[in-house]
């Protein structure tokens, strides 16, 4: 075995001209993977990047890793055969709201739901770019696009949501404007052991920009998001002022030291919690912020692991394999 | 008591009733017997279907014998009617003046009614001809099982086991297999391993006190091969050929599958020897099934997907990707009755067009077809070599009836066949990191195969078009179109490694049948027989269909006329007519059977009249 490298950025950056539109969110992306890469404690050859088609899925050959471009919606199934194959690679999967949310919405909770240890980014921009503009599963009602003239009449998914209902074991969500951010959060992704989805809310330029322009905007950022982090309390606001508390099972924004309330009224984040982290993703309304981080973390099965350990399992009760004595096996005549 | 050179004997009953069981165990000690044998399961697609109607009637047919047997048999002796239902459902096929054996028990005015009769059909004209063993199968079953501390219910269910026991005399087999195989089964509830064997005792002894109103047959083993036999199915071989061929490559096996009938038992067989390193997933739906298996391909695995009917057809976009890719794996297609949903359960050719062509974009891929259930074990060693060799796809085709049917198996000797598989692996091929072009190629234009964990061999792939040697994306025009060309151009290479056909009779002569796939033992039987009636046919049945063995155009141009029988309405003779213009006719039929050996012989007749 040889030693572990010391990787630069440099090092994860392919000979291949990126070709994204000027200004879009996948740069930033692209560039925190990177720089994530060199930190994450993976040889380069240990490490595949698998997308399947948008923008964002062609990803995969602006790194210099191994790497598959598949088909629509299917890269998750793709993944999951190659990590199941080989548990030992650091599998990441691309996707984007079209690809892992509408096409390929079955594909991506069913390899939740088998928890294979693998990192799904989900380039949230809520709008089709490679098609040239049409609203997807995740924009929001009423949205005009090419396809809805008139308005979008579909209800959106909410990503995170729909992780927890397939029974996520590590849901995050960053932004493509905090470079900081987002490495923390993919790296935190690899460490966990199971499917780590990621959802990053990613700007569209060209055919939906300014999409999630309250959790960016200087002036405004502050006061719409909240960054959760397991064991603090839940509070947010340019004055680090606002928090959350339950009313009921309802979250409510409050100000700390109004109304008599102190910083230990506010929630304090519990990854481990799935009511907790069912509340974060349905976070809704007027000056209701947008939980950004590790929203939820909790241990489980782990697929490939599991079918390894089966394997091995078997092969020490029964011994290994001998393919004349299984054709031999069970009832046999000799002609003579 | 008559000596027969071969008897075709049918178990038929509600599908509850244990058809299969009977079939099979009266199958296997046949085998043990010495006697050449194939069997054709045929069950409807609901799992109970309503009891005592024709469509809920499940049948196991053995035909057995002393000499080749290569078909189930064109028409059953022996009928075993458990219901009215199974009378009325066979009868038709029925040889004039074979038995019937009917369970009385089950003749009531209520399954008539059911059946579709207005009354017994027993005792009247509609039955001329046959034989008629009345018995009363079920309280006979539970007479016999009076002593037995068990609910009637039970005791009834044995009734399969009695008339076993009647046709084990009536032919001359031997109990002690099947008296082995209940121990085994039921060896958890001795009363149920003691309660089957009673049963089957009282079967043999009851129609041995009526002997002097049956017949009593005696076939003789087989004269076949000297070798250590077993009994196989198609689908058991087809699961087995590819751990064979994943040891001989050194290589581990990989499954992406979603359960479809017929194609499920290889999932399932699979599945059991993961003490061999194989991996099975069972997937969400069908494109997860090949689509994890491109991912285990790339990952280095020797990857396959098994499949049936409509799945092949959600397959076909991920197909694709792998041609352009140029990954190996193997698709499997179990042919059943289409389209759409069609008949499940029954059988039927009516895939390879689609296999052959049914992609978007200029997409050849090599395609295979097993002849029988022994043969895809060969094949299913062959697609793989094939596919690893040459970088690129290969549909492996069998279909229903070679899948579910079974015959004794001369077992190989596996340090003499089946051997060698040579993937394309940079690190066996020795291939230097430095300057990989993963689309680089050999003299066959296969490419080479690094895969994850190689260092230095890092290299994306995708399905956008590549450029040559390097595999980097590319839209220029000139190089698409080479690339199409070179894919093409590989598969038709693959010609290089496989054999060249073999002609079953003279080298050249007036009519040249061509087959493939699951038909081969009726248009075998049919040309022997057609051959022994001095008529100048021959035999020219394709394992290898895409690309064909390079000498297939110079033995069609030996022969007068091509006559090419197919499940479906003429595939591969469009094909044959496309490629060489030789004006092949097709015979073709569609009903979910499988071909009869009469009925080809009728068809080479006519063709040479």
């Amino acid at each position: 075995m040889s030693e572990m490298p010391t990787y630069k950025k440099k090092d994860f950056v392919s000979d291949q001209e990126v070709r994204w539109c000027p200004g879009c969110g996948d740069y930033a992306i692209l560039s925190a993977v990177q720089l994530a890469m060199t930190k994450i404690g993976r040889k380069r050859e240990d490490i595949a990047f698998v997308s399947g088609i948008g923008c964002s899925s062609r990803f995969p050959y602006y790194m210099n890793t191994y790497g598959m471009h598949t088909i629509h919606g299917r890269a998750p199934a793709f993944a999951t055969g190659l990590k199941t194959h080989n548990p030992n690679l650091s599998v990441w999967v691309i996707t984007g709201d079209g690809d892992g949310m509408s096409i390929g919405g079955n594909h991506l909770i069913h390899a939740i739901r088998r928890n294979v240890n693998m990192n799904v980014i989900l380039f949230n921009n809520e709008i089709y770019g490679l098609t040239k503009g049409q609203y997807s599963p995740t924009s929001q009602m009423g949205l005009v696009t090419k396809s809805t003239p008139f308005g979008a009449l579909d209800r959106p998914f909410t990503p995170g949501s729909l992780a927890l209902g397939a029974g996520s074991t590590f849901f995050a969500r960053t932004i493509d404007t905090d470079p900081k951010h987002m490495q923390e959060v993919f790296l935190a992704a690899e460490q966990h052991q199971g499917t780590s989805f990621i959802e990053v809310f990613q700007n569209c330029v060209i055919f939906n920009d300014k999409v999630h322009d309250a959790y960016t905007n200087r002036l405004t950022r502050d006061d719409h998001t909240v960054r959760v982090e397991h064991g603090k309390p839940m509070i947010f606001g340019k004055e680090k002022n606002k928090g959350l508390v339950l009313e009921g099972f309802t979250p409510k924004v409050v100000t700390i030291g109004e109304n008599g309330v102190t910083e230990e009224d506010i929630i304090v984040h519990n990854e481990k919690d799935i009511n907790n982290a069912n509340m974060l993703c349905r976070l809704e309304g007027e000056g209701v912020p947008a939980p950004l981080g590790i929203i939820r973390q909790v241990e489980a099965p782990v697929y490939d692991a599991q079918v390894e350990a089966q394997i091995n399992e078997v092969t020490e009760k029964k011994g290994a394999g001998d393919m004349a004595k299984l054709l031999h096996a069970g009832d046999t005549w000799e002609v003579k | 008591m008559e000596t027969m050179q071969n008897v075709v004997i049918r178990f038929s009953g509600d599908s509850g009733d244990g058809m299969q069981l009977t079939g099979t165990q009266f199958s296997n000690t046949s085998a043990l017997m010495g006697n050449d044998l194939s069997t054709f399961p045929d069950f409807p697609a609901e799992i109970r279907a309503p009891q005592g109607t024709v469509a809920g009637v499940s049948g196991f047919q053995v035909n057995f014998g002393s000499s080749e047997i290569s078909t189930p048999g064109d028409e059953p002796d022996v009928l075993i009617a458990m219901n009215p239902a199974a009378l009325k459902a066979n009868v038709g096929q029925l040889k004039k003046g074979g038995t019937i054996i009917a369970n009385m028990d089950a003749f009531t005015d209520l399954n008539f009614k059911k059946a579709g009769y207005e009354s017994t059909p027993i005792d009247t004209h509609e039955l001329d001809g046959f034989q008629i063993v009345k018995a009363n199968i079920t309280t006979q079953t539970v007479e016999a099982l009076k002593d037995f501390d068990l609910d009637s219910k039970s005791k009834a269910r044995c009734k399969n086991f009695y008339a076993l026991g009647m046709t084990y005399f009536m032919f001359h087999r031997e109990l002690d297999a099947t008296m082995n195989w209940i121990g085994q089964k039921f060896g958890k509830k001795p009363i149920l391993v003691e309660a089957n064997v009673a049963a089957l005792k009282a079967g043999w002894n009851f129609a041995e006190t009526i002997e002097a109103s049956i017949v009593r047959y005696e076939v003789k083993a087989a004269e076949i091969g000297k070798g250590t036999y077993r009994q196989v199915n198609g689908n058991t071989a087809t699961a087995w050929g590819f751990i064979q061929a994943a040891q001989k490559a050194n290589l581990e096996l990989f499954l992406g599958s979603y359960p479809i009938t017929p194609a499920s038992d290889i999932l399932h067989e699979l599945s059991k020897h993961k003490n061999f390193g194989v991996k099975t997933v069972q997937c969400e739906d069908e494109i997860a099934g090949i689509c994890s298996a491109i991912g285990a391909s790339y990952g280095g695995a020797l990857a396959i997907t098994t499949t049936s009917g409509p799945g092949i057809a959600l397959k076909g976009e991920a197909m694709g990707l792998a041609m352009i890719y140029e990954l190996p794996i193997v698709i499997v297609n179990i042919q059943r009755g289409g389209p759409s949903t069609g008949l499940p359960t029954k059988t039927e050719q009516s895939d390879l067009l689609q296999c052959m062509y049914g992609r978007n974009g200029e997409s050849p891929m090599i395609v295979v077809a097993a002849s029988k259930p022994s043969d895809c074990f060969e094949m299913a060693f062959e697609a793989s070599r094939l596919s690893l060799e040459h970088m690129t796809p290969v549909v492996l085709l069998t279909d229903g009836y070679i899948a579910n049917g079974s015959e004794p198996w001369k077992i190989p000797d596996l340090s003499k066949e089946f051997t060698k598989i040579t993937p394309r692996l940079v690190d066996r091929l020795g291939v230097e990191a430095e300057g990989y072009q993963p689309y680089a190629r050999n003299e066959h234009l296969a490419r080479t195969w690094a895969i994850p964990g190689m260092e230095g061999f890092e290299h994306r792939i995708g399905g956008l078009e590549k450029a040559k040697d390097s595999g980097n994306v590319s839209y220029d025009p000139a190089n698409h179109e080479e690339m199409c060309h070179i894919r093409q151009q590989k598969v038709d290479l693959a010609a290089e490694n496989i054999p060249l056909q073999e002609v079953e009779g003279e080298e050249s002569g007036d009519l040249l049948v061509i087959s493939w796939g699951g038909t081969y033992g009726a248009t075998h039987a049919a040309v022997k027989k057609a051959q022994e009636e001095g008529l100048k046919v021959s035999l020219m049945h394709l394992k290898y269909i895409s690309p064909m063995p390079k000498n297939v155009e110079s033995i069609i141009g030996n022969f007068k006329k091509v006559l090419v029988p197919e499940l479906n309405l003429g595939q591969l003779v469009n094909i044959l007519n496309a490629k060489f213009h030789c004006k092949a006719k097709g015979y073709n039929k569609v009903q979910g059977l499988p071909f009869k050996i009469s009925e080809l012989v009728e068809a080479i007749k006519t063709e040479l009249k």
